[in-house]
């Protein structure tokens, strides 16, 4: 089941790349309650305002998977981008106009010998300044429970079968840094530019429960 | 968690409900203010037990959180929160409705 | 608090095998466990003070990488694990 594949195949899907879910025709939730009367609350004392809320909103809307892309066919083409982005994630990105915030970045490259994957078992730490909001799997207790002990049976599920030649690196994203994967450029690409090469790369290759789609 | 037995990863995903956005930017936003920070909000998130990962979706418990950390941090109180919430109820049955005030 | 490690890449530090009760960002799975310093990043402000709306104290934070198959008895051999462990879990091996 490669995650990546069902969100990008069908018509009525949001920016993000996700069919829409109806919330507001359905019953009130305790805890959508709880979210009205927070905010509400905030603004009333002063200390948010709507349009604040509204702007950090579309803030996050605007980042997606695209931007890391971006990020990974620059890799691929620029050899003095890949070395600053291998020394210095945070800020080779950050000149690239994505900015992490506190957050520090730092890019693992695949090699024929070397597949990283990345995990977050203590909650659901993720480059969200780049890659925006998290796919619900990451989040979820299946993968961070079995991703740190059991990396090939993970990637199995998502229809990644490595040799046993590939050394397969789990990173746990347990404190202060975030992390994005560089796959291996695809075969067949030579000659490529930046942005056609970006349309290959999937957000599960840079999670590392993937690879870049293949040149048709 | 790390480490421990669990099922296949599921492999629904879905778009964030508005409601949801509005928990994701809140936590943003008083972070940045320095109401709290995500080590506060991750404490609140672990002394909730096993119990409610199972039965809370994450934005759920988010907000719990959020809300937790800000009766702490003295935004407001915890009478204040109840009434607010008392009164958004009864605005209405759906998101909508209660969100319009 | 136990004096923080200091430690350069290369350095095989264990895991403390500690079990306090809070906030904690030093996964279960690996404590008592023996790696090697990847790289050093830092200084970041203690988590576990943060949590309690204390001021961090400043502590080193290393990325340790483990030999899977030093946790898991059935990972495949030369497989790793990398993570970020704060100086004050982890003692010179």
């Amino acid at each position: 089941m490669p995650h990546d594949h069902h969100d990008h195949d069908h018509d009525g899907l949001s920016p993000s790349g996700h069919p829409y879910r109806p919330d507001q025709d359905t019953g009130l939730s305790y805890w959508q309650t709880m979210e009205i009367a927070v905010r509400e609350l905030l603004i009333d004392k002063g200390v948010l305002t709507a349009a604040r809320i509204a702007a950090q909103i579309e803030a996050m809307d605007a980042r997606s998977p695209a931007n890391g892309a971006a990020v990974v066919a620059r890799y691929w083409t620029d050899p003095g981008f890949a070395a600053a982005l291998l020394a210095d994630g945070t800020t080779t990105v950050k000149e690239m106009g994505f900015d992490l915030g506190p957050m520090h970045l730092i890019a693992l490259p695949n090699t024929d010998t070397l597949h990283n994957i990345i995990v977050c078992t203590l909650c659901s730490c993720y480059p969200r300044n780049l890659l925006g909001l998290p796919p619900d799997w990451y989040k979820s207790r299946a993968y961070r429970a079995r991703t740190v002990r059991e990396p090939r049976r993970v990637l199995a599920e998502f229809g990644v079968t490595l040799p046993e030649h590939v050394q397969v690196r789990v990173h746990d994203s347990t404190a202060d840094m975030r992390y994005i994967v560089l796959p291996q450029r695809p075969a067949g690409t030579d000659g490529w530019d930046a942005a056609r090469l970006a349309t290959l790369v999937t957000r599960d290759s840079m999670i590392g429960t993937g690879l870049p789609k293949t040149a048709a | 968690m790390g480490g421990t037995a669990a099922g296949p990863v599921p492999d629904a995903s879905h778009d964030f409900a508005l409601w949801e956005k509005r928990v994701d930017a809140l936590m943003v936003l008083c972070s940045g203010l320095g109401l709290f920070t995500v080590d506060g909000l991750r404490r609140v998130l672990e002394d909730m037990g096993p119990d409610a990962f199972a039965s809370r979706s994450y934005y759920d418990r988010w907000i719990a959180a959020i809300s937790q950390n800000l009766i702490e941090a003295g935004t407001f109180t915890t009478a204040e929160l109840a009434e607010r919430m008392a009164e958004v109820e009864a605005r209405g049955q759906t998101y909508a409705d209660a969100a319009a005030r | 608090m136990p004096t923080p490690l200091h430690a350069e890449p290369g350095t095989r530090v264990r895991v403390r095998d500690w079990a306090p009760p809070g906030h904690i960002r030093t996964p279960a799975y690996l404590r008592g466990h023996i790696g090697t310093v990847e790289r050093v990043l830092g200084p970041f402000p203690n988590p576990e003070d943060l949590a309690y709306r204390r001021p961090g104290a400043p502590l080193p934070l290393y990325r340790v990488r483990f030999a899977a198959s030093d946790l898991w008895p059935d990972a495949t051999p030369g497989d790793t694990l990398e993570a970020e462990i704060y100086a004050h879990w982890l003692e010179d091996a």
